[in-house]
């Protein structure tokens, strides 16, 4: 290991030696720290503002919502074994509660990569060309050539000489066992003492959208949420968390722009704790796996949160279906920083099937908990191996 | 984590040279081992099959027996067909004769419009030219409000309002002739391209603007879906280019071979970085290395630009020429090196490292450790770490927390990098230091416990 570190030195340092012997004209540009250009780091940050004050209309909006809320807690209430138990363990499965679109129902509009081979396929032998369609089709979801191979391995060794219906059936039985492995697939909450789950993932995923989606299930489960905008990097990323916290009721703690976040974090905390709350959703930065110095300040949020000892409940890393092989690295970097307990798959309402998410499980263990499928608030379903595994085989 | 293309050509190529010509079957193995390359780097698999089809015919025609090494040949023309694939005119825009100029940026949710938008805005600014940005993502909560932030910091002036996009865009052209700006930038909403009905607004407003670039904004992320993106963005719209964001990262970025072959127009930018500054013309060269996993040597480069002040690249540079090295210019150097990022990620960026070394997993941990010994010894032993006798030992280990084994190894490894750093300098007064190469590197393989260096990528 030693003889490892020296390689990688010595070879920085003859690296570095050439750059300035052959590239006096200088390659590299400025420097990328993450401060806003011309400002010098606020030391005297502003101590996070407290929730807006409301103007009428929200005033109104969140008469409307709280009526709604006491409907569906009525509504709860009136259900035989629902009231909720200081020592009820989880929170119960989400769909028991609210009327939430099944992930099948929502996968409707994606076009399955396999239904055309699979018509074809129909009636003819199993040969070489079958399974050249069927890792054409897996590589299209994404699926990746190593999990690929392992899974059409699987399979060959299975079905030997069977007809081309039940290799596709073996195909699909395969993914479903490698997704499923007893995974628990449950936002963990327990009632009476601070939750806090934390989002986490690189930029553009989608993780502000889900907190919102996930603030009004809670919110509507009787939950009383607040959102702590720790993105205090992206432009106008809080404004975007406010206006979720506005359509949801939730309360929301904010920081300006360019504060450090685990102010805000800090400052979630202990306003959860005054106003009790019972569950805080925290909105990081986007940030690359490959930035050792933002790594390192999603690790410190961690540390926050974790003063109140047991809280942290959920650390969900948000991946955007669309994401090719590196999904599988981002996904063992964050695990790595911070311990990830989960996968958000988000847009999956497109034609992109997410196939990474199989390596992921396969790999690190960590199963998908939930899946994004629209922009609207109602757009988060529970995530269910079987369907998922229809989704890239119906036909 | 990829093993290079290189280490499983080695494989195949040594067979060769017994045997002395290709034979159809090497070739196709050759293609199946390429086709693993770009599928693992998320080039979509029908690209693939065509890309591979081309290299191969130009294999064939190649006489590889008679090259001395073949395997670097057949690289060097995948290399090559990729450089040439993803080529084109980058870095400007299709100016107007009549102004203003309107650039539209689509794309996928999340794709990095926003961004891109200003960091363009910015970029033109400064090659003088006026743009306008305009904020048409009505769709996403707080869209708009992030442009207009971003518009502030990069000081361009920007228009947005209440209504629909179509009207946006087309109150921004009016704006832009009131405010005597020549290039207009619309930010649109996200969407899935099959999404009919954001999919049509898009073509209203395109066809209200009639913008001459048409950009869509892909994530060098993406996998597989980039080719359905772009394609029926390309039905719809018309595409005129492509913008490439979050290269910063580590994924090789397929996705801009599977793009270029649908759309078939430029790669015209690349964003580098978070910052508004971190936005350049697309280089395909770096793109390819980069698809092929041969290290990203440019991006390292400018890592250690911005690691090392002038005083410390001047150090490095003297060290490297005269072959001086002593255990307290190593203690400066891993200073510097920890702050390019993680050993593991500097790995993945350096070509040519023996695969041990690529595949092992480490720890950063390990660079405290040897810091700690380093930092035991007096200033006497780190300058002249001969002087280290039996006790001299002892109490150095007791002193890091380590033990004497440890020690020793460091010693001993520090020995054989001192011997290398020799080799490099030529060590001789008078005559100038010949120049090192990055090839030597290579030298690293006489350390203890390391293997013969399989031959890397083409340097260039």
């Amino acid at each position: 290991m030693i003889a490892v570190v020296i390689v990688i030195v010595v070879a920085v340092l003859v690296l570095a030696g050439v750059v300035v012997a052959f590239t006096r004209t200088g390659i590299g540009r400025g420097s990328r720290s993450r401060e806003l250009p011309g400002e010098a780091p606020d030391l005297t940050r502003p101590p996070a503002v407290p929730p807006p004050t409301k103007t009428p209309e929200a005033a109104a909006r969140e008469a409307e919502e709280i009526a709604q809320l006491e409907e569906a807690l009525r509504r709860e209430a009136a259900a035989p074994a629902a009231p909720p138990e200081a020592e009820a363990p989880e929170a119960e499965a989400p769909e028991v509660v609210l009327e939430k679109p099944r992930l099948r129902d929502r996968l409707g509009r994606t076009r399955s990569a396999l239904s055309g081979y699979l018509r074809e396929m129909r009636g003819h032998k199993v040969d070489a060309d079958t399974w050249d369609e069927l890792e054409e089709a897996l590589l299209l979801a994404d699926v990746g050539v190593a999990t690929t191979q392992r899974l059409l391995d699987a399979v060959r060794q299975r079905v030997n000489g069977s007809g081309p219906d039940n290799v596709v059936e073996e195909l699909r039985a395969e993914v479903v066992a490698v997704l499923d492995g007893d995974s628990d697939r449950s936002f963990h909450l327990t009632p009476g003492e601070p939750n806090v789950w934390m989002f986490v993932g690189v930029n553009g995923v989608g993780k502000t959208t889900t907190i919102g989606k996930l603030a009004a299930q809670e919110t509507a489960q009787g939950h009383r949420v607040l959102l702590a905008a720790a993105d205090t990097f992206r432009a106008a990323a809080a404004e975007q968390l406010a206006l979720w916290a506005e359509r949801t009721g939730g309360e929301i703690v904010r920081g300006q722009e360019g504060a450090d976040p685990g102010s805000v974090v800090f400052d979630a905390m202990s306003a959860a704790a005054s106003r009790g709350a019972d569950l805080v959703l925290v909105d990081t930065a986007g940030r690359l796996h490959t930035k050792v110095n933002l790594m390192e300040e999603l690790k410190k949020l961690r540390r926050i949160v974790d003063r109140t000892e047991g809280a942290l409940k959920e650390v969900l890393l948000v991946i955007d279906a669309s994401t090719g092989q590196n999904g599988l690295v981002q996904a063992r970097e964050f695990a790595d920083a911070v311990d990830v307990t989960g996968i958000v798959l988000t847009k999956l309402d497109g034609t992109a099937k997410g196939g990474i998410v199989l390596a992921i499980q396969h790999e690190l263990g960590l199963p998908v908990k939930a899946v994004g499928v629209g922009e609207g608030v109602g757009d988060l379903v529970a995530f269910d191996p079987v369907e998922f595994a229809d989704a890239l085989f119906n036909d | 984590m990829f093993d290079a293309l290189s280490d499983r050509f080695e494989g195949i190529f040594s067979r060769l040279r017994s045997r002395g010509r290709l034979s159809e079957a090497d070739i196709d193995e050759i293609a199946r081992e390429i086709r693993r390359a770009l599928l693992e780097a998320d080039v979509n698999v029908r690209v693939v099959k065509d890309f591979i089809a081309r290299v191969k015919a130009r294999a064939v025609d190649a006489d590889l027996s008679k090259s001395l090494s073949p395997a670097q040949q057949v690289i060097k023309i995948v290399h090559e067909e990729l450089v040439q694939t993803l080529g084109g005119e980058a870095g400007k825009i299709t100016m107007s004769s009549k102004p203003p100029t309107v650039v539209m940026l689509a794309g996928l949710q999340g794709s990095g419009k926003t961004t891109a938008a200003a960091k363009l805005a910015r970029l033109l600014k400064s090659q003088g030219l006026q743009p306008l940005l305009v904020g048409a993502d009505l769709q996403r909560p707080a869209a708009v409000e992030q442009l207009r932030v971003l518009a502030q910091r990069v000081e361009v002036p920007f228009y947005s309002e209440a209504s629909d996009p179509v009207s946006v865009a087309l109150g921004a052209i009016e704006e832009a002739a009131r405010l005597g700006r020549n290039v207009v930038i619309v930010d649109t909403a996200g969407r899935l391209q099959i999404d009919t009905e954001l999919m049509d607004e898009l073509r209203r407003i395109e066809q209200a603007v009639k913008p001459q670039n048409t950009l869509l904004v892909v994530d060098a992320m993406t996998g597989q879906e980039a080719v359905n993106v772009a394609e029926a963005f390309n039905q719809t719209v018309g595409l005129d280019g492509v913008v490439l964001t979050k290269i910063d990262g580590d994924a090789r970025g397929g996705a801009a071979l599977s793009v270029k072959e649908v759309v078939g127009k430029p790669i015209l930018f690349a964003g580098t970085g978070e910052n508004v500054e971190d936005f350049e013309p697309f280089y395909p060269d770096r793109m390819a290395s980069r698809i092929l996993g041969m290290g990203d040597m440019l991006t390292l480069i400018e890592k250690a630009e911005e690691a090392f002040d002038d005083e410390q690249k001047a150090k490095a540079e003297r060290i490297v020429l005269e072959g001086e090295f002593t255990l307290e210019d190593f203690l400066e150097q891993m200073q510097q090196v920890k702050k390019m990022g993680s050993l593991q990620s500097l790995i993945g960026m350096m070509p040519g490292l023996p695969k041990e070394v690529r595949k092992a997993q480490i720890d950063d941990r390990e660079i405290g450790k040897i810091e700690a010994i380093i930092r035991s010894m007096t200033l006497e032993e780190r300058r002249n770490p001969t002087v280290v006798n039996g006790s001299r030992r002892t109490r150095i280990a007791r002193g890091s927390g380590t033990n004497t084994s440890d020690v020793n190894q460091l010693l001993k490894q520090f020995k054989q990098v001192q011997q290398m750093m020799r080799g490099f300098g030529g060590g001789k007064k008078g005559k100038k230091g010949k120049r090192p190469r990055l090839s030597d590197l290579r030298a690293l393989q006489q350390m203890e416990g390391m293997p013969e260096l399989p031959s890397g990528g083409p340097r260039s």
